[in-house]
């Protein structure tokens, strides 16, 4: 890569997590070990076996956006919005001052406004065609938050969005450095996911890998002997990605520098290869031209299903050696956000940089057969320049970013 | 920026009127049109009832039972013309990298059959608010997240570099490619299976389209429904479909004496900012997009021989993108022959970009441009020359093909034999 390839750095958060709405709320409940999981509100599900969620709280959409965008838009769209807003006012961006084509957009999606399907699934099948919404066609696709926030926001540039499961919120803020190093100035990435409705939940619960606990604190144990699967939750992450000379000359404030990527995708099963995780984080160090040892922590997948534990554990040893690395998830406290996860664990790493502190893995107590210096009970204070978050998707898909201090 | 370039070195296909390339090509330069009244479901509750369905088994094409249980149509569709791509290219994979094999797939909406049919059963004809999970099939979840097709692509050709369904509505088929070409010119892949499937053709999505009014009426004449760039025309056919290349870079393809049909000399996409479903008639995000990619060619507006048109046959779309290419391209514009395959395949939706990529290496292939059927009467506002109703012979070297969709995406690319964008 040349020395003129524009460096891409974030300058802007804006977070709808589960244990907490907003930046400021998110970061100080992850700090402190609150977590976000509860029995799902949003419909009774005590008719399924799996009961608990992460749900975002105290979420009003009619405090954040018009009513015209509120009767065609799901859930998810809805905070995806509200989270650019903050995002973009957090970088200090007035998107009217900035040339239409400079700004794009890329979000990931994995299963895009569902809840919103659901509604028109049902009155089509129940009531008839003709009584289904004229705002299906665009709220439940996949590229609904991608074209609601460049139509919100009049940006014009390059943008995209990219569906790979719980990878894809990496895939996406790869794909927006990419518009950022091919001269787009800024480009909103991210991604705010959201499928807790009945039908979503009949989706997920298919895929086999939701816990059934009913215990909040004890349901998602990613790395611990008593892995039984994970708790879904929704939200997610707005970044706002910018060129480094774009950031100086606006005299914005930055978090970090994104400044490594790589993914894979795991053999086909019964093809007797390795899975492809650890590729993916040599070549995302590679990228970032940092060894292994430059790594202050690592965000793990922390997928809570034993074998891909293990695997994750493997990986990560077979790169930084056993005990190597501080690794954490604080996901623990949110459920996994599909999409929404990674970016949220991106913010999380930036902020780990910003205050010098890696929040903790809740309520696991690790198994020690995965040789993991886990970061669990009370946050660790210490300095962070580099951190490493990972991604996987269902069917082997697998990312990896590499953030670092400006 | 590299020099690295990008060609594609091989082409799979199914549409509506066949499968397979050839059946593909031959359709379109017979002038032929695969559009009829719908026949996967009872459709007389709907407004618009036809659509450009495939007679596809997919036994007959190689998948297994399993394959066929899981899958989405969608899926199959992809899998199969992956296949065909990876054959036609003649690239052994087995002596590659696998992590420098990556798989990128358009799909505007992924799933919808799958999840249309199994949200009946799990709701019982949507009685039940609390749809009983106890009914689904095991593989719902590949339903849910579209990222499954992607994964299926991987696995039928042994990829394990990057790997992602790219989901940006109805130009999903050029912009996975576009992604694609960004991978390999980067450095993060040596070859790519790329390209674009959607098979949409149910109840959910009919009933979404007649709400907007998007989907033709025209249900008495399914064969002449589709009429892009037409006087009479009053909405799109829904179409089904998937295409899918394998891109390599030229030195290696050159080496390997692989039969190249054309590079992918420029890509640019860029939104309207304006709605979701709405397009000014100015076109001007469009002619942007086509600007930018014929930079990135370098090629003038001159060095287009041939346009494939996005053509949806809806009002506003026709005379969008007729001012978008007279902004772009000027008088040459009104001198270069412009067809939309539509008239003939109906609109996949996220496929049919990559349909019409495919359509125009074919065209560069044969030196012949395929024309856009059912075009009779002549519109004021659409007064290009759209090729009406048959084929014609036309050197071909540099196509231009758009694409343009629901959340405001604009998308061009420039096709070209690689001696000619040289430069």
């Amino acid at each position: 890569m040349s020395t003129s390839t524009p460096r891409t750095v974030v300058t802007g958060l804006g977070v709808a997590a589960p244990n907490g709405l907003g930046t400021a709320d998110y970061w100080a409940a992850t700090r402190s070990g609150k977590s976000g999981i509860a029995r799902i509100t949003r419909f009774d599900p005590s008719g399924y076996p799996s009961k608990l969620a992460g749900q975002v709280p105290g979420f009003n959409a009619a405090d954040h956006l018009p009513n015209r965008l509120l009767s065609q838009t799901d859930h998810m769209t809805r905070l995806a919005l509200v989270a650019t807003d903050w995002a973009l006012a957090d970088a200090g961006v007035d998107p009217t001052e900035v040339p239409a084509y400079d700004m794009g957009v890329v979000t990931a999606s994995s299963s895009g406004g569902f809840e919103f399907g659901q509604g028109e699934l049902q009155r089509l099948w129940s009531q008839g065609s003709q009584y289904v919404s004229a705002y299906q066609s665009f709220a439940w696709f996949y590229a609904v938050n991608s074209g609601q926030i460049s139509i919100r926001n009049g940006m014009k540039g390059p943008s995209g969005v990219v569906v790979s499961d719980q990878a894809g919120g990496l895939d996406a803020l790869a794909h927006a450095r990419r518009q950022i190093r091919k001269g787009t100035q800024l480009v909103v990435s991210g991604a705010i996911d959201a499928s807790i409705c009945p039908w979503g939940w009949a989706a997920q619960l298919a895929g086999g890998r939701l816990a059934t606990s009913e215990e909040p604190d004890r349901a998602y144990l990613p790395f611990d002997a008593a892995a039984r699967g994970h708790v879904p939750g929704e939200g997610g992450a707005i970044l706002i990605l910018e060129s480094d000379a774009s950031a100086a000359r606006r005299g914005a404030h930055v978090y970090g520098e994104i400044a490594g990527y790589g993914a894979t995708f795991d053999p086909a099963p019964g093809v007797g290869r390795p899975p492809g995780l650890r590729k993916a984080v040599e070549l995302a160090l590679a990228d970032a031209g940092v060894d292994a040892g430059d790594v202050d922590v690592v965000f793990a997948d922390a997928a809570a299903v034993p074998e891909l534990d293990r695997s994750e554990a493997e990986a990560i040893s077979a790169v930084f050696g056993p005990h190597g690395v501080p690794v954490t998830a604080p996901k623990t406290m949110t459920g996994r956000l599909y999409s929404g996860a990674a970016p949220l664990d991106v913010a999380t790493a930036l902020l780990a940089l910003r205050d010098g502190v890696v929040p903790a893995t809740t309520n696991v107590d690790p198994d020690l057969s995965y040789d993991l210096d886990l970061v669990t009970g009370e946050p660790r204070v210490t300095e962070v320049r580099t951190a490493l978050v990972l991604a996987r998707g269902h069917a082997g898909f697998n990312s990896a970013v590499v953030v670092r201090a400006a | 920026m590299s020099a690295r370039r990008v060609v594609i070195t091989g082409v799979g296909v199914t549409a509506p009127g066949g499968v397979g390339t050839k059946n593909f090509w031959n359709l379109l330069s017979e002038g032929r049109t695969a559009t009829r009244g719908i026949t996967f479901f009872d459709p007389s509750s709907f407004r618009s009832r036809v659509a450009a369905e495939i007679d596809f088994d997919p036994e007959e094409h190689g998948l297994s039972p399993q394959e066929i249980r899981r899958m989405d149509r969608a899926a199959q569709l992809a899998v199969v013309s992956a296949r065909e791509a990876l054959a036609d290219s003649g690239l052994d994979l087995s002596g590659a990298d696998p992590h420098r094999v990556g798989v990128t797939l358009g799909s505007a909406v992924g799933a919808t059959m799958g999840l249309d049919q199994e949200y009946r059963v799990v709701s019982d004809g949507g009685r039940l608010d609390l749809v009983d999970h106890t009914y689904a099939v095991p593989h719902l979840y590949n339903y849910l997240v579209p990222s499954s097709f992607a994964a299926e692509v991987a696995w039928a050709v042994g990829a394990e570099g990057a790997t992602t369904v790219v989901s940006t509505g109805c130009t999903s088929g050029l912009d996975s490619v576009g992604h694609a070409v960004e991978l390999i010119r980067e450095g993060s892949a040596c070859a790519m299976v790329a390209g674009a499937t959607d098979a949409p053709i149910s109840p959910i999505t009919l009933a979404c389209f007649d709400a907007i009014k998007a989907t033709t009426p025209r249900n008495d004449d399914p064969e002449h429904a589709s009429r892009p760039f037409d006087g009479t025309r009053n909405g799109f056919v829904l179409g089904e479909g998937s295409a899918m290349f394998v891109l390599e870079e030229l030195e290696s393809a050159r080496a390997r004496g692989a039969h190249i049909y054309a590079e992918i000399a420029g890509y640019a996409s860029r939104c309207n900012a304006f709605h979701m479903t709405g397009l000014r008639p100015d076109g001007l995000e469009m002619a942007e997009a086509i600007s930018v990619a014929l930079d990135e060619a370098r090629l003038g507006p001159e060095g287009i021989d041939y346009i494939n048109a996005h053509g949806s046959g809806t009002k506003q779309n026709d005379r969008h993108e007729t001012a978008a290419f007279k902004k772009s391209l000027g008088d040459h514009a009104y001198r270069t022959p412009v067809s939309s395959i539509k008239s003939m395949v109906g609109h996949s939706l996220g496929a049919i970009g990559s349909i019409e990529i495919a359509a125009s290496v074919l065209a560069m292939e044969h030196n012949v441009v395929p024309p856009t059927a059912n075009l009779h009467t002549p519109d004021p506002e659409c007064d290009l020359d759209y090729v009406p109703l048959t084929a014609r012979e036309h050197r071909t070297d540099a196509v231009l093909t758009v694409g343009s969709g629901f959340g405001g995406f604009q998308s061009a690319m420039v096709l070209a034999r690689p001696e000619r964008s040289a430069a």
